[in-house]
This record gives structure tokens, C-alpha cells and sequence, in this order.
């Protein structure tokens, strides 16, 4: 299969110091890769860099084709107004983007293409209420149905399934494992080990760097945990110049 | 009697219905605006403007009396320079943007007036701080109904990306470019309104008929069309007593349409379908579901 994302000796992170080191390898088109690692692996960071928000300080990512905004995204702490006046139906009709763009108007397909991504994440009878009534659950269902329409190629979730009930990421683990079945490339950070052995075929664990990188069984050992956690916490906030951005610097 | 007090004056007095069309046109380009402030937090930013324009429009007062395009354009450069000033301050340096504002505006309201006086009149310093929107002329009617229309033509082009900015800006920003533009814009469109209002209603008050029918539309409406509706109609019901209101007291009319607006204001707080406080007091028995 080939590669929907390729990353090149990436380096991403802020004001110089380094969350995601020196990372290399690929991602398969129609892959169901979990990224996992302690807080501060650099998970979000590194996925803020394959949908273009954070510029990689060295190195390349490839998106297989894709334009960074093919990719649909749902980022960890959603940065949502929920006091504004904005219906649910209306919020997840901007999902449709891209086919309605700034001035296109939602025809009766795209008003039964909403609809029926409200009833695919079990939220109808919603549609006139604002999101500020929702609860917790039902706005990360809301969040999925807007991914759904989005229609990605890839799908990027940064830890979706956070304070979110049982019942809730199990509806939503279904949704994401048809987006599998469908051949979409679909990336999540998780922390729920479980979660991850029982749905996700190939796990990255990240620590900055690549810790593990391969079918979900052989990544997700205690002795990989075990160092994923030593790696995390050896950060220093009067660090040199990388030796190996040193090094090659040099040589170009 | 009645007809004596709320058609008459208009019948009668030509001034008064190019006051009326002003305050209609004012109306219908500054309150969506003002909703769209109100909604991302901005109010006392379109207040701390609304000073800032005023050097601008001094100059051009300086330099051609109270000739309008002059203190239009002179406005809009104040109010833009103004504006990204203190963005760059507060970006480069420990300012904050809102104690950057705060600083641009003062030396800009402080400015102006030390310009209007140094070769105005007394009259006229009042006028630049007040308005008069009974004095109108032909030319200063077109240039607010010509404001008014590029608004609702401008809005109606960046509605979209500007309501997804509010919402969810990380959003926008990962399937549009359209963000930044759509937000500078708008900024374009507070400061067009605010000239607007500057020539009916003076620099202090020019955000009156944006803000306060913004408000008044919030404890009515859950919706944002339903707000600018709300909010359009009230600034103009505030605009049309307002006139009114001065026609037949001594209460200058700027002021006049202002204070109408305010009692609005308090009802809405009062007895406001939406969170007034009568409804919070006696809400009702609760629902089954």
C-alpha cells in the first residue's frame, strides 16, 4: 500500500525547543494507527503539524497528494464559544465546506446529509438546539458528526475520547471503525491502552521520539511504556543546540 | 394630539425626515454590526474606536471646514492606524491589547480635540463631539446611506467565514483561509460605522446605535438572525422616539435617541424573554424532560 503520510527526520515544537524529535517513517493510506504516549509526548504537537497549524522547525511532512485542508481534524481542547447563538444543525453544516464554501447554500442533499450525521452519532431531534444545551458527550458527538461530513480522506482525533462516557466512545469507536472500513486514513491519540489493543491494528508510541512504531502488540510492551515514560520526562529548559541539527548544519 | 406629537413634526419640517432617513440608514449598516461586537466580546473595542477616529476627522476638518468626505476619509485612516497600532504594540511588546487601545484612543480623542479647537469654534467642537443629525445635509444623507449599503453588502459576503471565526477559529483556519480577511473586514465595517455615526450622533455617542440595540436584541432573541432583526428595528424605534423625544423637549437628539435606546435597554434587562431577570425570578415550574 502506499503512503498517505510520510514524515522526514521531522522535528516540530515552540520557540526552539523541540516536542516531536527527529521523526521518520510512514503512515499507509487506509491505515487505523493509534498515537500514544505519556502527556507532553508530543502528540499534539505532532498532529498540529501534519494538518498545518505549526510549521516543522526541521524536516518535511508529506500528505500523500493531500492539501492540509483535506485533512478533518478535531483537536484535543476544542477552542469552541459555546455561548454563541448557534444551532447544532448549522454547526455541523459547516462540516460541508467544501462544497458549499463561503457563499454556497445547503440544497436538500446537503440538509439530509446533515441530518442523517446528526442521526449517525445518535443525536436527532437536536437540530434546533443551540450548542451551548449540550452536555459534554453530546458536543464531542456533535464534533464527530461535523468530521463525518467533512468527508476526509484523513482524519485526525486528538484524544476524542476524553471525560467522555463509556456508552458515548463506544458509539464513537464504531463510527471510527467504519471510517477504517471505508479506507480513510484515521489517526487518534489515545491514552486508553484497552481501548487500543481492542480497536487499533498499529500504534505509534511516542516520547518525542519514536518509542515504537508498528502492529499494535509488539508496540504497546511495558518495557516500550516503561521507556516512552523516562524519554517524556528527560527535558531540560537550558538545553543546547541539537547535536544532530549541529552535525548536519555542518555538512550542508 | 397624537398625531400632533408623532407625525406632525415630520410632516411639517423637512429636517426632520432627513433626520428620520439617517437615523434609518444608521440603523440598518451599524446594529448587525453591533450584534457581531457584542458576540465576540468587542464593545467596549467599537467604544475605545469611536474616540479613536475623531483626530482623523479633525484634520480633515483643518483642512476643509465641516466638508464630509474630507472628515470621512480623515476618520477612516485614524480609526485603521489606530487599530493596527495598538495590535502591533501589544504583539511586540508586555501591552496588553486592551491597555494598548486604551492608550492609542485617549491621545487620540486628546489630539482631536485640541485640533477642532485650535481652529473651530466652540460650535463646532460640539458639534464633532455630539453630532447633529437635525442639521443633514443632502451630501452628509448619501454618504451614510452609501456607508450603510457597502455594510449589508460586506456582511452579507463574509456572514459565513465571520460567524465560524466566532464560534470555532481552529476550525475555519484548517478548512479555509478565509478567517483573517473576513476578521479584518468586519474591523473595516466597525470603522465605516463608526464615521457613520460620528456625523449624527458625535464621537462619544457613535456607538450608541450599535451597542445598545445589540443588547437589547440579546434578551430577545437565541438565534443571531433573530438578533440583528431585533436589534435593527429596535435602533430604529430608538431613533424614531428619540427625534420625537427632542422635537418636543429641550433634550439635544443625539442624546434624545440614545437615552430612547436605554430604556429599551432596561426593559429588555427586566422583562427579556431570554435570561431577563422577571424571567429568572418566577421561571416557572420545571419541565418533565
Amino acid at each position: 500500500m502506499s503512503a498517505q503520510l510520510s514524515f522526514r527526520d521531522v522535528t516540530l515544537g515552540y520557540d526552539r525547543h523541540p516536542a516531536v524529535h527527529h521523526l521518520n517513517g510512514e503512515i499507509a493510506a487506509g491505515s487505523l494507527l493509534a498515537v500514544v504516549g505519556p502527556n507532553g509526548a508530543g502528540k499534539s504537537t505532532l498532529f498540529r503539524g501534519i494538518v498545518g497549524i505549526l510549521k516543522p522547525l526541521t524536516g518535511a511532512i508529506a500528505l500523500g497528494g493531500l492539501k492540509p485542508r483535506d485533512i478533518a481534524y478535531l483537536p484535543q481542547s476544542v477552542d469552541i464559544d459555546r455561548t454563541f447563538p448557534i444551532s447544532v444543525f448549522d454547526f455541523v453544516g459547516t462540516g460541508l465546506w467544501r462544497t458549499t464554501g463561503i457563499f454556497g447554500g445547503l440544497g436538500k442533499k446537503a440538509r439530509a446529509q446533515i441530518g442523517q450525521a446528526l442521526a449517525a452519532v445518535g443525536l436527532n431531534g437536536f437540530e434546533n438546539r443551540n450548542i451551548g444545551t449540550l452536555s459534554g458527550g453530546q458536543m464531542q458527538r456533535m464534533l464527530f458528526a461535523r468530521v463525518l461530513l467533512q468527508d476526509a480522506r484523513v482524519i485526525v482525533l486528538d484524544e476524542p475520547f476524553n471525560a467522555i462516557d463509556t456508552k458515548t466512545s463506544a458509539d464513537l469507536i464504531a463510527l471510527v471503525r467504519h471510517w477504517h472500513a471505508e479506507k480513510r486514513t484515521v489517526l487518534a491519540a489515545l491514552h486508553d491502552m484497552e481501548m487500543v489493543r481492542a480497536h487499533f491494528p498499529e500504534a505509534l508510541l511516542l516520547a518525542r521520539g519514536s518509542v515504537a512504531w508498528g502492529p499494535t502488540q509488539q508496540v504497546l510492551t511495558s518495557d516500550n511504556l516503561l521507556e516512552a515514560r523516562r524519554m517524556c520526562e528527560a527535558f531540560d529548559d537550558g538545553a543546547g543546540t541539537c547535536v544532530v541539527d549541529a552535525t548536519q548544519s555542518r555538512a550542508a | 394630539m397624537l398625531y400632533d406629537a408623532l407625525i406632525a413634526p415630520f410632516l411639517e419640517f423637512e429636517f426632520m425626515r432627513r433626520a428620520l432617513a439617517g437615523v434609518v440608514a444608521l440603523a440598518l449598516g451599524g446594529a448587525p454590526i453591533g450584534v457581531f461586537l457584542m458576540l465576540r466580546r468587542m464593545s467596549l473595542v467599537g467604544d475605545a474606536m469611536a474616540h479613536a477616529i475623531l483626530p482623523g476627522a479633525a484634520i480633515g476638518f483643518l483642512f476643509s471646514g465641516l466638508n464630509l468626505f474630507a472628515m470621512t476619509f480623515g476618520g477612516l485612516i485614524a480609526g485603521f492606524s489606530v487599530a493596527l497600532l495598538a495590535g502591533l504594540v501589544s504583539r511586540v511588546t508586555v501591552i496588553k491589547e486592551d491597555a494598548s487601545l486604551a492608550a492609542f484612543y485617549l491621545v487620540s480623542l486628546a489630539v482631536g480635540v485640541t485640533i477642532v479647537s485650535m481652529r473651530g469654534t466652540n460650535i463646532d467642537l460640539l458639534h464633532v463631539l455630539f453630532g447633529n443629525i437635525l442639521a443633514l445635509d443632502d451630501q452628509t444623507l448619501l454618504v451614510i446611506a452609501f456607508n450603510a449599503t457597502i455594510t449589508l453588502v460586506v456582511m452579507a459576503v463574509i456572514y459565513r467565514p465571520l460567524v465560524i471565526e466566532c464560534v470555532d477559529p481552529v476550525f475555519l483556519r484548517t478548512v479555509s483561509r478565509a478567517g483573517a480577511p473576513a476578521h479584518l473586514a468586519f474591523l473595516a465595517l466597525v470603522v465605516v460605522n463608526l464615521v457613520n455615526g460620528f456625523h449624527a450622533l458625535g464621537t462619544l455617542l457613535a456607538v450608541g446605535l450599535m451597542i445598545l440595540p445589540a443588547g437589547i436584541a440579546r434578551f430577545w432573541s437565541r438565534d443571531i438572525t433573530g438578533m440583528m432583526m431585533i436589534s435593527v428595528a429596535s435602533a430604529m424605534v430608538s431613533g424614531y422616539f428619540g427625534l420625537v423625544l427632542s422635537f418636543q423637549t429641550k433634550v439635544p437628539s443625539g442624546p434624545a435617541i440614545i437615552l430612547v435606546a436605554a430604556v429599551l435597554y432596561v426593559f429588555s434587562v427586566l422583562f427579556g424573554n431570554v435570561s431577563g431577570l422577571v424571567r429568572q425570578l418566577f421561571p416557572g415550574r420545571h419541565l418533565e424532560a
